[in-house]
């Protein structure tokens, strides 16, 4: 019984440390989404050229997403198919949405 | 027999709180559904602002309007938020409610300073450059987008209060934690939809 009851305490002790190095990392992603934005907003004051920015504004933007959703959001644990397969297809119509709408007006 | 309390109750969380019952399931894969379409919906407005964009009347122009140190605040203050709703999660993986509702009070707070910054900006605009919803097809698509966005984010801290104060006095439970944990999903979304808003809209709108 008493083993029981240490073999659970280190389970415990174990989950608890994933979380604390969980946690860790967040703060990691946090201060990175920080310094994307702050390389993005520079970038605009800086006023560089046009085709240089736009593009690189946009990777900043993708990448600070995807910490979001696969860090802050937990799509990256286990059990997240479903999660993922809404989001991509989401993402899918949400792109054809846009460029339809662009191309409309371009003509 | 453990009665019905007792599963809802455990001395300890289970690794996953939010999904351990079926109806948490369900709450979390209905949410992420939600959060599909409301991709989508978001990429119609933000379609609709980059087709009329150039649509303006006369000088309000978006190079001429966008401030971006506002926007740079407003951006710190929702992407910290984000920060302290997962630190609000980590504390409820701990069954730690009252810490969790110590940073899912800080999530607030920074929540309402943002909305403070936009409604400022919004009228900054208004009164000082005369520019509205009617003044032309880009006044329209900017504030139905960025208004949209500013929606979500009065909506979720009505959610997230609504939440604090009613289950204030019942605890953590396996009944309440998958409530509070799709909360913070939908915290998370509108500073995602937010990157999307301060880059296409604002960053790009200045250049």
């Amino acid at each position: 019984m008493a083993e029981n009851t240490n073999s659970v305490n280190n389970e415990l002790d174990y989950h608890k440390k994933k979380k604390k190095e969980e946690m860790k990392q967040q703060v990691i992603t946090f201060a990175l989404m920080i310094v994307f934005t702050i390389i993005a907003f520079t970038m605009v004051e800086a006023d560089l050229d046009k085709l240089f920015v736009i593009p690189i504004l946009f990777i900043l933007a993708i990448v600070q997403v995807a910490f979001q959703l696969y860090y802050f959001m937990h799509m990256s644990h286990k059990g997240h198919e479903m999660p993922s397969l809404m989001m991509y297809g989401g993402a899918a119509v949400a792109f054809l949405t846009v460029l339809t709408l662009l191309v409309l007006v371009w003509w | 027999m453990s009665s019905h309390e007792d599963v809802l109750n455990p001395k300890v969380m289970p690794e996953e709180p939010e999904k351990a019952t079926l109806e948490g399931k369900n709450k979390f894969l209905g949410f992420w559904f939600f959060l599909g379409g409301e991709t989508v919906l978001f990429a119609s407005l933000f379609g609709t602002y980059l087709a009329l964009k150039g649509s303006t009347m006369d000088d309000n122009t978006s190079q001429n309007l966008f401030e971006l140190p506002l926007v740079f605040i407003m951006t710190m203050l929702l992407l910290t938020s984000s920060l302290t709703s997962v630190y609000a999660m980590y504390h409820m993986k701990n069954n730690d409610f009252g810490k969790m509702q110590l940073w899912l009070g800080i999530t607030v707070v920074l929540g309402l300073a943002f909305l403070g910054c936009e409604l400022y900006e919004f009228y900054h605009y208004i009164h000082h450059y005369e520019f509205t919803f009617r003044s032309s097809a880009f006044g329209s698509a900017f504030y139905t987008l960025v208004g949209f966005h500013g929606g979500h984010v009065l909506f979720g801290l009505l959610w997230i209060v609504t939440l604090m104060v009613r289950n204030a006095k019942r605890g953590l439970n396996l009944y309440n934690a998958p409530k509070f944990y799709i909360a913070s999903l939908y915290w998370h979304f509108i500073d995602v939809v937010w990157v999307f808003i301060f880059t296409v809209v604002y960053l790009m709108g200045v250049i």
